[in-house]
């Protein structure tokens, strides 16, 4: 027992370092797992608020290009609302209405911290559970899908963005509603990989690419981009598509994130008929 | 000493800051990741104790990672480094040794021996990050370019960042 010690004391320094070391690989396990809440992130008090401070000041600079977005937006959706909206608590908007069941709500919210450049990319909002967001909410903006909610703190919470390795979409082709996941390779912010689309589709440049309806997430019809090309690899009975992303993820700075109100129900419906197998 | 341990931290205050809030929103291409506060292990004085070597590089690590999202992967990189420091100085240290008050920059020991010193752990740095942010082997040699490329624009940086911030101590 005392050589043991006398052994640890002697190499303390590797000990240490074997420590601490398998503590950072504990907090990187740990924040692997989809959906699990960690401590280390920036939803984070201080650091959010840090990146907030700096979001706001970065903001200035694209005030007139976003407005103008904004009001573009605005009178798309003014010549569109039949019904007159009745404003709720948090922005949240709810219809009312005897025929159509309401199905999903939006929050808006503004990016407070977004990166693009790195293999696995996130983004920091500035609503949080006060506000409603609840994890693994979709989160789109007025060009098309951007990502899911991974963690909420109070008043931020954090998205993995579509340009995440770990992000699947599933989506289809617009125009004859074959359907295929879509995933990010890691080489452009500007381009998608689309998997399993059969052959027999007759694809051609510029076909639009929206969410499909399997998703419990993403509302249906969603935009995500373009055809840009697509090939046949040897060996394999699909194509796999290079779709261009409609959303350019260099410029957020307002998205919404979506709820889907019946998305609970479906769950425990879908689990029940697993568990009758 | 008091002195030494104030002017460390205020060091550490400021590498965040230039990482987090200037680096982090310049793209410099995607395959251009500059991580320069490093520095601050690299630029640690000679006498530092061990172990706190490894909590410095552990509470560095730490701090970059609330900001970038990647829980423990910069911490993790960063004690790998603050742990290979020792046995490298050792490795590269003068017939004589290490003057006493010196500290481990370009003024003191010049350009090569800074080059070489900074360079292996930078390198040895961005390797582990980059590996263990993508964690599979099928993206290898993409992966190891970003590694190269980025660990050069680094190791530039911190070579800049030396003259800009030590000039005057090599003319007194």
């Amino acid at each position: 027992m005392r050589n043991l010690i006398t052994f640890i004391w002697k190499h303390y320094f590797f000990f240490l370092f074997l420590s601490i070391e398998v503590l950072c690989i504990y907090l990187i396990v740990q924040n692997n797992y989809f959906q699990k809440a960690s401590f280390v992130n920036s939803s984070n008090k201080v650091s959010a608020n840090i990146l907030k401070t700096s979001a706001d000041v970065e903001e200035y600079f694209f005030l007139k290009s976003e407005n103008e977005k904004l009001a573009k937006e605005n009178a798309e959706l003014r010549s569109r609302s039949l019904v007159s909206f009745s404003l709720l608590e948090n922005n949240q908007y709810f219809v009312n209405d005897t025929a159509f069941r309401q199905k999903y709500s939006y929050i808006n919210s503004k990016v407070v911290n977004n990166s693009t450049n790195r293999r696995n990319n996130y983004l920091t909002l500035d609503k949080g559970s006060k506000q409603g967001i609840k994890n693994n909410m979709a989160v789109i903006t007025s060009t098309g899908v951007v990502g899911q909610i991974k963690d909420v703190s109070e008043n931020f919470c954090t998205v993995m963005s579509l340009l995440n390795s770990k992000t699947t979409i599933s989506s289809k082709i617009k125009k004859d509603g074959s359907y295929g996941p879509l995933t990010w390779e890691g080489e452009n912010f500007a381009f998608a990989t689309l998997h399993d689309i059969p052959t027999h589709v007759k694809l051609t440049k510029g076909d639009t690419i929206v969410t499909s309806a399997y998703s419990l997430t993403f509302p249906e019809n969603i935009l995500i981009g373009t055809v840009e090309s697509f090939e046949r690899k040897s060996g394999e009975y699909f194509y796999t598509v290079k779709v261009k992303l409609s959303t350019e993820f260099k410029k957020l700075s307002h998205v919404y994130v979506v709820t889907n109100m019946m998305k609970k129900e479906q769950e425990e419906l879908e689990n029940r008929s697993e568990t009758d197998k | 000493m008091l002195n030494e341990i104030i002017r460390n931290i205020v060091r550490f205050a400021i590498l965040v800051g230039i990482q987090v809030l200037v680096i982090k929103n310049i793209e410099l291409g995607r395959f251009i990741n500059p991580f320069i506060y490093v520095l601050f292990i690299i630029g640690l004085p000679f006498e530092t104790p061990k172990w706190l070597l490894l909590f410095s590089g552990f509470a560095m690590g730490i701090t970059i990672d609330l900001f970038y999202d990647t829980a423990g992967m910069h911490a993790a990189a960063c004690v790998f480094i603050a742990y290979l420091r020792p046995g490298l100085l050792k490795l590269f240290s003068p017939r004589d040794g290490y003057e006493f008050g010196t500290q481990p920059t370009i003024q003191y020991l010049g350009i090569p021996w800074f080059l070489s010193y900074s360079g292996i752990l930078i390198l040895l740095h961005h390797l582990i990050l980059f590996y263990i942010e993508v964690f599979r082997f099928s993206e290898f040699f993409s992966t190891f370019f970003r590694v190269i490329v980025s660990s050069v624009f680094t190791v530039l940086l911190v070579v800049i960042s030396q003259y800009l911030f030590h000039r005057k101590k090599a003319q007194e």
